[in-house]
Parts: structure tokens; sequence; C-alpha cells
């Protein structure tokens, strides 16, 4: 169940980063449909972080340890959305490469997460 | 985060690239700070140094932050200074690692020149470096 869900938000991350980097590369600013976008990725992580908790109060144990596990949960929540608003601080490409390289981090930190989980 | 106010005369570092360099360095800061805090908690002994090595990269991380968010000459300057110390805490580092591996039981954000962290605490100094360069006010 997580294992999928983290495979799922890894390659929605990478999408992100691939539909911002285009927007970058052809000089234009995040829009409306690149933070909707964010919103969707940022919505699977919401997900990841609550489903990853009702796990560990069930009484599942990460591989290696629920500390690193629940700071790996937290990074990845806030990724999307920090990035998001930088954004918004910076209308230039720029902008528009920072969520790209933003989707780029949160798809490391899945991939981090799932050997942490142990899937 | 757009009503960051900001007197006329200080030089702003975080438009256009600075943005992005903001981005990794904000990531770089709750990584190795994180890691260190994480680590000196649980296990100090088994690797003292590494783990005080990360510790003190996440502290010059949020100075560099903290100066790029700021802007101003003074803040430059002091961000070029840190900046430099990075490069050379990676460079060292990471050569260390390389020679003396017996003195690192566990890996820092540094070891290997940052090859665990896609060799990113390398490129980063370098390109902030160039970045805080080309924002000097020319003064007459």
């Amino acid at each position: 169940m997580l294992d999928a869900l983290t495979l799922v938000t890894g390659v929605a991350a990478l999408l992100l980063a691939a539909w911002c980097g285009w927007a970058a590369s052809r000089d234009q600013p995040t829009k409306d449909w690149h933070f909707i976008g964010m919103a969707v990725v940022s919505l699977l992580a919401v997900v990841q972080l609550v489903i990853g908790i009702v796990l560990l109060a069930r009484g599942e144990k990460p591989e290696q340890g629920t500390t690193i596990f629940v700071a790996y949960l937290l990074g990845a929540f806030a990724c999307v959305p920090a990035a998001g608003f930088m954004s918004l601080a910076e209308r230039t490409r720029w902008g528009s490469v920072t969520v790209s390289a933003g989707g780029i981090v949160l798809a490391v930190l899945e991939v981090r997460l799932y050997d942490i989980w142990g899937g | 985060m757009t009503s960051v106010q900001e007197k006329p005369a200080r030089t702003r570092l975080i438009s256009g690239p600075g943005m992005l360099l903001v981005w990794f360095y904000g990531v770089m800061v709750v990584g190795a700070v994180s890691r260190s805090v994480f680590q000196i908690a649980t296990g100090f002994d088994r690797a003292p140094l590494a783990y005080s090595l990360s510790a003190v990269a996440g502290v010059v991380y949020g100075f560099i932050t903290y100066s790029l968010v700021r802007g101003g000459e003074t803040a430059r300057k002091a961000a070029q200074v840190c900046c430099a110390a990075e490069l050379a805490g990676v460079l060292i580092v990471g050569t260390w690692t390389l020679v003396d591996k017996s003195a690192f039981p566990d890996a820092t954000v540094w070891s290997d020149y940052g090859m665990g962290y896609v060799f990113i605490p390398v490129l980063l100094p370098l390109s902030a470096l160039y970045w805080l360069r080309r924002n000097r006010t020319v003064t007459q």
C-alpha cells in the first residue's frame, strides 16, 4: 500500500519536474496549471504522510527506524509547497526552475522513503 | 511571500537564479541539520568527528541561506566568505574521507565530495560564488 503510493508520488514528482522544466526552457513563469499540478503532488504527499502515520500507529515498524521515517515523510510533505511559494515570489523562468528542482528533490526523498520503509 | 520588505539600497540576491540557490541551500540546511541532530542525539560516540562536521556544515548552510535572503553588500560579502569556507570544507573533508577512511566510521554530508548528495555540496558553493561575484555593488 505504502510502496505503491511512494512509487506514484515519485513518478508524479518527476512529471512535475519535467513540466516545470519545460516551462523554464520556454522562458515562462509558473502558471495556474502548474500550481494545480503542484497541488496534486502535494496532496499525494499528504496522503502518504497520513497513511505512514496510520501504519506506525497500527504497530508496523520501518526497517531503518521510526524517527527517520517520520522526518522523511514530513520533508516530502513540505518539499513541493515550499518550492511553490518560492516560485510565487519569483515570477520569471527561475521560479519554474525552482519548482522543477523541488520535484527532483521530492523524487529523491521518495526513493529514500522506499528504502527506509524496507519495501 | 510577496510581502518581503526591502530597503531600496539593498542589493537583492534572490532574484532570478538566486531563488534557485536559496532553494538548494534550504534543502541542504534541512538535510544537514536534521541528519546531524538525529545522529548526535542517538549515537554521538559512534562517529563524533563525522557528526560534528555535519552539524558545522548545517550551520554554514543556514548562514548562507539567511545572507542570500537578507541581501545587501555586507550580507553578500559574508556569504562569499562562507561559500569559500564551504568549498574548502567539501574539498578537505572529501579528500580526508578518501585518504583516511578509519577517521570516519559513518558518512558526513561532505564525504567523498558530497557523492551521497549527487555532488550538490561541491557544485553549490561554486555556483553561489559565481552568482555573488556577479552581484557585487560597483563602488567608484
